[in-house]
Protein backbone atom coordinates (compact mmCIF):
# COMPACT_ATOMS: atom_id res chain seq x y z
CA UNK A 1 0.00 0.00 0.00
CA UNK A 2 2.88 2.62 0.74
CA UNK A 3 4.08 2.33 -2.61
CA UNK A 4 1.12 2.91 -4.09
CA UNK A 5 0.66 5.92 -2.53
CA UNK A 6 4.70 6.76 -3.30
CA UNK A 7 3.58 6.54 -6.67
CA UNK A 8 0.32 8.80 -6.19
CA UNK A 9 3.06 11.15 -4.26
CA UNK A 10 5.35 11.35 -7.51
CA UNK A 11 2.45 12.03 -10.03
CA UNK A 12 1.13 14.96 -7.76
CA UNK A 13 4.82 15.98 -7.89
CA UNK A 14 4.77 15.84 -11.23
CA UNK A 15 1.28 18.14 -12.21
CA UNK A 16 2.66 20.21 -9.66
CA UNK A 17 5.60 21.17 -11.42
CA UNK A 18 4.14 20.89 -15.10
CA UNK A 19 1.21 23.05 -13.54
CA UNK A 20 3.98 25.63 -12.22
CA UNK A 21 6.35 26.41 -15.42
CA UNK A 22 2.99 26.08 -17.57
CA UNK A 23 1.03 29.34 -15.76
CA UNK A 24 1.19 32.97 -15.99
CA UNK A 25 -0.97 33.57 -13.34
CA UNK A 26 0.78 33.99 -9.90
CA UNK A 27 -2.17 32.76 -8.03
CA UNK A 28 -2.27 29.53 -10.18
CA UNK A 29 1.60 29.37 -9.31
CA UNK A 30 1.14 29.50 -5.18
CA UNK A 31 -1.66 27.01 -6.07
CA UNK A 32 1.19 24.57 -7.50
CA UNK A 33 3.87 25.24 -5.04
CA UNK A 34 1.14 24.03 -2.44
CA UNK A 35 0.24 21.07 -4.22
CA UNK A 36 4.35 20.13 -4.76
CA UNK A 37 4.84 20.61 -0.72
CA UNK A 38 1.86 17.98 -0.78
CA UNK A 39 3.50 15.56 -2.75
CA UNK A 40 6.28 15.70 -0.74
CA UNK A 41 4.92 15.35 2.68
CA UNK A 42 3.23 12.28 1.04
CA UNK A 43 6.20 10.83 -0.15
CA UNK A 44 7.89 11.51 3.32
CA UNK A 45 5.20 10.12 5.23
CA UNK A 46 4.93 7.02 3.05
CA UNK A 47 8.68 6.39 3.53
CA UNK A 48 7.78 7.08 7.11
CA UNK A 49 6.02 2.75 7.64
CA UNK A 50 9.33 1.30 7.70
CA UNK A 51 9.49 -2.61 9.22
CA UNK A 52 9.88 -1.71 12.33
CA UNK A 53 6.84 0.26 13.10
CA UNK A 54 6.09 4.46 11.97
CA UNK A 55 9.33 6.33 12.41
CA UNK A 56 8.00 9.64 14.05
CA UNK A 57 10.35 11.82 12.88
CA UNK A 58 8.93 12.87 9.10
CA UNK A 59 5.70 13.01 10.68
CA UNK A 60 6.94 15.65 12.89
CA UNK A 61 8.69 17.24 9.68
CA UNK A 62 5.42 17.18 7.72
CA UNK A 63 3.37 18.89 10.66
CA UNK A 64 6.78 21.96 10.92
CA UNK A 65 6.32 21.83 7.23
CA UNK A 66 2.43 22.01 6.68
CA UNK A 67 2.85 25.35 9.13
CA UNK A 68 5.86 26.83 6.96
CA UNK A 69 3.54 26.05 3.81
CA UNK A 70 1.20 28.26 5.33
CA UNK A 71 3.64 30.95 6.04
CA UNK A 72 5.14 30.91 2.31
CA UNK A 73 1.73 31.32 0.78
CA UNK A 74 0.59 33.83 3.29
CA UNK A 75 3.58 36.14 2.37
CA UNK A 76 3.44 35.27 -1.36
CA UNK A 77 -0.26 36.11 -1.52
CA UNK A 78 0.38 39.47 0.38
CA UNK A 79 3.42 40.26 -2.30
CA UNK A 80 1.05 39.64 -5.24
CA UNK A 81 -2.11 41.85 -3.56
CA UNK A 82 0.87 44.53 -2.99
CA UNK A 83 2.29 43.98 -6.45
CA UNK A 84 -1.32 43.98 -8.43
CA UNK A 85 -2.13 47.22 -6.29
CA UNK A 86 0.98 48.93 -7.17
CA UNK A 87 0.73 47.84 -10.86
CA UNK A 88 -3.11 49.43 -11.29
CA UNK A 89 -2.30 52.53 -9.55
CA UNK A 90 0.61 52.88 -12.05
CA UNK A 91 -1.60 52.21 -14.73
CA UNK A 92 -4.15 55.28 -13.28
CA UNK A 93 -2.16 57.86 -13.55
CA UNK A 94 -1.18 58.53 -16.82
CA UNK B 1 -11.74 -5.81 4.33
CA UNK B 2 -8.68 -5.61 2.06
CA UNK B 3 -10.46 -5.38 -0.85
CA UNK B 4 -12.44 -2.45 0.32
CA UNK B 5 -9.45 -0.98 2.00
CA UNK B 6 -8.03 -0.88 -1.37
CA UNK B 7 -11.01 0.51 -2.95
CA UNK B 8 -10.66 3.33 -0.81
CA UNK B 9 -7.15 3.70 -1.60
CA UNK B 10 -7.74 3.79 -5.39
CA UNK B 11 -11.05 6.27 -4.49
CA UNK B 12 -8.79 8.93 -2.76
CA UNK B 13 -5.94 8.47 -5.24
CA UNK B 14 -8.68 9.22 -8.84
CA UNK B 15 -10.44 12.02 -6.41
CA UNK B 16 -6.79 13.87 -5.61
CA UNK B 17 -5.60 13.08 -9.11
CA UNK B 18 -8.59 15.06 -10.07
CA UNK B 19 -8.66 18.04 -8.21
CA UNK B 20 -5.31 18.44 -8.63
CA UNK B 21 -5.38 18.93 -12.39
CA UNK B 22 -8.46 20.82 -11.58
CA UNK B 23 -6.49 23.25 -9.21
CA UNK B 24 -3.55 23.63 -11.65
CA UNK B 25 -5.40 23.87 -15.11
CA UNK B 26 -8.86 25.26 -15.08
CA UNK B 27 -9.82 28.36 -16.57
CA UNK B 28 -11.65 30.01 -13.89
CA UNK B 29 -9.80 31.13 -10.50
CA UNK B 30 -12.22 30.70 -8.38
CA UNK B 31 -13.25 27.19 -9.38
CA UNK B 32 -9.13 26.37 -9.18
CA UNK B 33 -9.17 28.04 -5.65
CA UNK B 34 -12.61 25.64 -4.33
CA UNK B 35 -10.87 22.73 -6.09
CA UNK B 36 -7.71 22.99 -4.20
CA UNK B 37 -9.22 23.12 -0.46
CA UNK B 38 -11.15 20.22 -1.45
CA UNK B 39 -7.80 18.92 -2.50
CA UNK B 40 -6.63 19.42 1.20
CA UNK B 41 -9.69 18.00 2.79
CA UNK B 42 -9.13 14.28 0.95
CA UNK B 43 -5.39 15.02 1.79
CA UNK B 44 -6.55 15.02 5.48
CA UNK B 45 -8.31 11.62 4.87
CA UNK B 46 -5.28 10.29 2.93
CA UNK B 47 -2.93 10.99 6.40
CA UNK B 48 -5.53 8.92 8.41
CA UNK B 49 -4.93 6.04 6.23
CA UNK B 50 -1.56 6.43 6.55
CA UNK B 51 -1.12 6.48 10.25
CA UNK B 52 -0.61 10.03 10.77
CA UNK B 53 -3.68 11.50 12.65
CA UNK B 54 -1.27 14.27 13.80
CA UNK B 55 -0.90 15.43 10.58
CA UNK B 56 -4.81 15.07 9.70
CA UNK B 57 -5.50 17.43 12.32
CA UNK B 58 -3.08 19.86 11.44
CA UNK B 59 -4.21 19.68 7.75
CA UNK B 60 -7.72 19.44 8.05
CA UNK B 61 -7.39 22.94 10.30
CA UNK B 62 -4.43 24.73 8.18
CA UNK B 63 -4.46 22.92 4.96
CA UNK B 64 -8.04 23.32 4.18
CA UNK B 65 -9.46 26.05 6.73
CA UNK B 66 -6.90 29.04 6.89
CA UNK B 67 -5.35 28.77 3.36
CA UNK B 68 -8.18 28.69 2.23
CA UNK B 69 -9.54 31.69 3.84
CA UNK B 70 -5.98 33.38 2.72
CA UNK B 71 -6.83 32.38 -0.95
CA UNK B 72 -10.46 33.33 -1.10
CA UNK B 73 -9.58 36.43 0.42
CA UNK B 74 -7.20 37.38 -2.24
CA UNK B 75 -8.97 36.45 -4.75
CA UNK B 76 -11.43 39.02 -3.57
CA UNK B 77 -8.73 41.46 -4.03
CA UNK B 78 -6.96 40.21 -6.92
CA UNK B 79 -8.97 42.29 -10.16
CA UNK B 80 -11.27 39.18 -12.26
CA UNK B 81 -10.34 37.50 -14.91
CA UNK B 82 -7.08 39.25 -15.63
CA UNK B 83 -3.82 37.85 -15.47
CA UNK B 84 -1.61 39.50 -12.93
CA UNK B 85 2.50 39.09 -13.49
CA UNK B 86 4.40 36.26 -15.47
CA UNK B 87 4.52 37.16 -18.91
CA UNK B 88 7.18 35.27 -21.05
CA UNK B 89 9.23 36.59 -23.74
CA UNK B 90 9.37 34.88 -26.67
CA UNK B 91 12.78 33.95 -26.10
CA UNK B 92 11.75 31.86 -23.17
CA UNK B 93 9.08 29.80 -24.71
CA UNK B 94 12.10 26.75 -25.45
CA UNK B 95 13.31 27.24 -22.10
CA UNK B 96 9.70 26.86 -20.70
CA UNK B 97 8.98 23.75 -22.88
CA UNK B 98 12.33 22.42 -21.57
CA UNK B 99 12.01 22.68 -17.55
CA UNK B 100 8.17 21.29 -18.30
CA UNK B 101 9.85 18.24 -20.67
CA UNK B 102 12.48 18.09 -17.51
CA UNK B 103 9.73 17.93 -15.20
CA UNK B 104 7.79 15.08 -16.68
CA UNK B 105 11.56 12.97 -17.07
CA UNK B 106 12.23 13.67 -13.66
CA UNK B 107 8.92 12.60 -12.48
CA UNK B 108 9.04 9.53 -14.16
CA UNK B 109 12.01 9.08 -12.02
CA UNK B 110 10.97 10.04 -9.07
CA UNK B 111 8.04 6.90 -9.40
CA UNK B 112 10.76 4.56 -10.17
CA UNK B 113 12.99 5.34 -7.45
CA UNK B 114 10.39 5.97 -5.01
CA UNK B 115 9.03 2.53 -6.14
CA UNK B 116 12.15 1.10 -5.08
CA UNK B 117 12.85 3.23 -1.72
CA UNK B 118 14.91 1.42 1.50
CA UNK B 119 13.13 1.74 4.58
CA UNK B 120 15.65 3.20 6.93
CA UNK B 121 14.57 4.57 9.94
CA UNK B 122 14.52 6.10 13.54
CA UNK B 123 11.33 4.55 14.86
CA UNK B 124 13.40 2.10 17.39
CA UNK B 125 15.89 5.15 18.69
CA UNK B 126 12.69 7.22 19.31
CA UNK B 127 10.72 4.58 21.34
CA UNK B 128 13.87 3.62 22.77
CA UNK B 129 14.42 7.15 24.11
CA UNK B 130 10.71 8.04 25.07
CA UNK B 131 11.08 7.52 28.19
CA UNK B 132 13.34 10.21 28.95
CA UNK B 133 11.51 13.13 26.85
CA UNK B 134 8.85 13.42 29.78
CA UNK B 135 6.19 12.39 27.24
CA UNK B 136 4.68 9.33 26.01
CA UNK B 137 3.59 10.23 22.69
CA UNK B 138 6.14 10.39 20.35
CA UNK B 139 5.53 12.83 17.83
CA UNK B 140 5.30 15.14 20.65
CA UNK B 141 8.46 13.70 21.98
CA UNK B 142 10.19 14.52 18.78
CA UNK B 143 8.52 18.02 18.10
CA UNK B 144 8.82 19.78 21.63
CA UNK B 145 12.37 17.66 23.13
CA UNK B 146 14.24 15.74 20.62
CA UNK B 147 13.99 17.57 17.75
CA UNK B 148 12.64 21.46 19.28
CA UNK B 149 15.52 22.94 17.57
CA UNK B 150 13.59 22.77 14.09
CA UNK B 151 10.29 23.51 15.93
CA UNK B 152 11.85 26.44 17.08
CA UNK B 153 12.95 27.85 14.17
CA UNK B 154 9.76 26.93 12.54
CA UNK B 155 7.64 29.17 14.75
CA UNK B 156 10.41 32.04 14.00
CA UNK B 157 9.87 31.57 10.11
CA UNK B 158 6.54 31.93 10.77
CA UNK B 159 7.12 34.96 13.08
CA UNK B 160 9.13 36.35 9.73
CA UNK B 161 6.85 35.90 7.63
CA UNK B 162 4.21 37.74 9.75
CA UNK B 163 6.89 40.84 10.19
CA UNK B 164 6.93 40.31 5.87
CA UNK B 165 2.94 40.58 5.50
CA UNK B 166 2.70 43.50 8.22
CA UNK B 167 5.55 45.44 6.54
CA UNK B 168 3.92 45.55 3.47
CA UNK B 169 2.05 48.61 5.32
CA UNK B 170 -1.46 48.84 6.55
CA UNK B 171 -4.17 46.47 5.44
CA UNK B 172 -5.38 47.16 2.02
CA UNK B 173 -8.37 48.04 0.28
CA UNK B 174 -11.65 48.29 2.01
CA UNK B 175 -11.43 47.65 5.76
CA UNK B 176 -12.59 44.26 6.69
CA UNK B 177 -15.37 45.37 8.24
CA UNK B 178 -17.17 45.74 4.75
CA UNK B 179 -16.55 42.46 3.94
CA UNK B 180 -18.29 40.90 6.89
CA UNK B 181 -21.35 39.45 5.51
CA UNK B 182 -23.31 40.01 8.73
CA UNK B 183 -25.72 42.66 7.03
CA UNK B 184 -26.47 39.69 4.27
CA UNK B 185 -26.80 36.66 6.15
CA UNK B 186 -28.00 37.79 9.91
CA UNK B 187 -27.83 34.06 10.75
CA UNK B 188 -23.80 33.85 10.72
CA UNK B 189 -23.18 36.02 13.77
CA UNK B 190 -25.27 34.28 15.84
CA UNK B 191 -23.82 30.73 14.86
CA UNK B 192 -20.03 32.00 14.89
CA UNK B 193 -21.34 32.93 18.54
CA UNK B 194 -22.58 29.36 19.07
CA UNK B 195 -19.45 28.18 17.88
CA UNK B 196 -17.25 29.88 19.37
CA UNK B 197 -16.88 27.84 22.54
CA UNK B 198 -15.80 24.90 20.56
CA UNK B 199 -13.03 26.80 19.24
CA UNK B 200 -11.61 27.55 22.65
CA UNK B 201 -12.59 24.19 23.77
CA UNK B 202 -11.28 21.68 20.94
CA UNK B 203 -7.68 23.49 21.58
CA UNK B 204 -7.82 22.97 25.15
CA UNK B 205 -8.63 19.27 24.28
CA UNK B 206 -6.07 18.93 22.22
CA UNK B 207 -3.33 20.63 23.94
CA UNK B 208 -4.21 18.16 26.86
CA UNK B 209 -4.18 15.37 24.79
CA UNK B 210 -0.89 16.13 23.38
CA UNK B 211 1.46 14.43 25.84
CA UNK B 212 0.31 11.38 25.65
CA UNK B 213 -2.07 10.91 22.20
CA UNK B 214 -2.25 12.63 18.84
CA UNK B 215 -2.98 16.34 19.02
CA UNK B 216 -0.16 18.96 20.33
CA UNK B 217 0.57 22.47 19.70
CA UNK B 218 0.42 22.24 15.90
CA UNK B 219 -3.52 21.12 15.70
CA UNK B 220 -4.39 22.80 18.72
CA UNK B 221 -3.37 26.61 17.51
CA UNK B 222 -4.37 25.88 13.97
CA UNK B 223 -8.18 25.20 15.36
CA UNK B 224 -7.96 28.18 17.32
CA UNK B 225 -6.55 30.35 14.30
CA UNK B 226 -9.36 29.20 11.91
CA UNK B 227 -11.75 29.88 14.73
CA UNK B 228 -9.95 33.62 14.40
CA UNK B 229 -10.43 33.99 11.42
CA UNK B 230 -14.10 32.79 11.25
CA UNK B 231 -14.40 35.46 14.05
CA UNK B 232 -13.11 38.01 11.69
CA UNK B 233 -15.03 37.64 9.12
CA UNK B 234 -18.28 37.47 11.36
CA UNK B 235 -18.12 40.28 13.14
CA UNK B 236 -16.33 43.79 12.82
CA UNK B 237 -15.61 43.67 16.74
CA UNK B 238 -12.43 41.67 17.26
CA UNK B 239 -10.98 43.90 14.46
CA UNK B 240 -11.38 47.12 16.66
CA UNK B 241 -9.97 45.05 19.36
CA UNK B 242 -6.65 44.20 17.77
CA UNK B 243 -6.22 47.81 16.85
CA UNK B 244 -6.59 49.08 20.44
CA UNK B 245 -4.66 46.36 22.06
CA UNK B 246 -1.67 46.31 19.50
CA UNK B 247 1.55 45.62 22.18
CA UNK B 248 -0.33 42.78 23.89
CA UNK B 249 -0.68 41.08 20.49
CA UNK B 250 2.66 41.82 19.50
CA UNK B 251 3.75 40.43 23.11
CA UNK B 252 1.31 37.10 22.22
CA UNK B 253 2.67 36.67 18.72
CA UNK B 254 6.10 36.60 20.19
CA UNK B 255 5.28 34.57 23.51
CA UNK B 256 6.32 31.20 21.69
CA UNK B 257 8.93 31.92 20.40
CA UNK B 258 10.64 34.33 23.48
CA UNK B 259 9.15 31.21 25.25
CA UNK B 260 11.08 28.42 23.49
CA UNK B 261 14.24 30.39 23.74
CA UNK B 262 13.83 31.13 27.49
CA UNK B 263 13.62 26.98 28.02
CA UNK B 264 16.22 26.27 25.77
CA UNK B 265 19.00 28.91 27.45
CA UNK B 266 17.46 27.48 30.77
CA UNK B 267 18.20 24.05 29.96
CA UNK B 268 21.71 25.33 28.83
CA UNK B 269 22.22 26.57 32.76
CA UNK B 270 20.83 23.53 34.36
CA UNK B 271 22.34 21.37 32.33
CA UNK B 272 25.16 22.70 29.81
CA UNK B 273 22.99 21.71 26.59
CA UNK B 274 21.24 23.80 24.60
CA UNK B 275 17.48 22.46 25.02
CA UNK B 276 18.42 19.70 27.02
CA UNK B 277 15.32 19.70 29.72
CA UNK B 278 16.34 18.07 33.00
CA UNK B 279 13.54 15.02 33.19
CA UNK B 280 11.47 15.78 36.50
CA UNK B 281 11.03 19.31 35.23
CA UNK B 282 10.24 18.18 31.35
CA UNK B 283 6.69 17.64 31.69
CA UNK B 284 5.48 20.89 32.70
CA UNK B 285 7.63 22.94 30.65
CA UNK B 286 6.84 21.46 27.71
CA UNK B 287 3.36 21.39 28.78
CA UNK B 288 3.86 25.63 29.14
CA UNK B 289 5.93 25.77 25.87
CA UNK B 290 3.06 23.94 23.59
CA UNK B 291 0.50 26.61 25.16
CA UNK B 292 2.76 29.42 24.33
CA UNK B 293 3.27 28.44 20.63
CA UNK B 294 -0.48 27.00 20.53
CA UNK B 295 -1.16 30.90 21.03
CA UNK B 296 1.29 32.24 18.95
CA UNK B 297 0.39 30.00 15.84
CA UNK B 298 -3.54 31.04 15.99
CA UNK B 299 -2.42 34.87 16.37
CA UNK B 300 -0.11 34.52 13.21
CA UNK B 301 -2.24 32.85 11.51
CA UNK B 302 -5.18 35.21 11.67
CA UNK B 303 -2.63 38.00 11.48
CA UNK B 304 -1.84 36.48 7.91
CA UNK B 305 -5.50 36.66 7.05
CA UNK B 306 -5.34 40.49 8.08
CA UNK B 307 -2.94 41.20 5.04
CA UNK B 308 -1.13 44.10 7.08
CA UNK B 309 -0.62 45.25 10.17
CA UNK B 310 -3.88 46.62 12.41
CA UNK B 311 -4.36 50.13 13.37
CA UNK B 312 -1.41 51.72 11.01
Amino acid sequence: MSQFYAVLAALLCGMALIGLFQTEDLLRRILALNVLASAVFLLLVTVARSAEGIDPVPHVMVLTGIVVAVSTTAAALALVIRANEARRRHEDEP
Amino acid sequence: MSVLAWGFDMLLAAGLLWLAWQALFTQRRFSAVVNFMAFYLLMALVWVRLDAPDIALAEAAIGAGVTGALLLTALGRLPAGTSVGADPRRWQRPLQHLAMAGAGMGVIWLAWSAYHLPRPGLAGEVTATLDATGVSHAVTAVLLNLRAFDTLLEIVIMLAAVVLVWSLGPPLGPPLRAFAPATALPGLPALSHLLHPFFVLVPVYLLWRGTHAPGGAFPAGAVMGAGGVLLLLTEARPWEYLRHHRLLLHVLLAAGMALFLVVALGGMLLTGTFFAFPLFLAPTLIMAVEIATALSIALMLMAFYLYGEPGQ
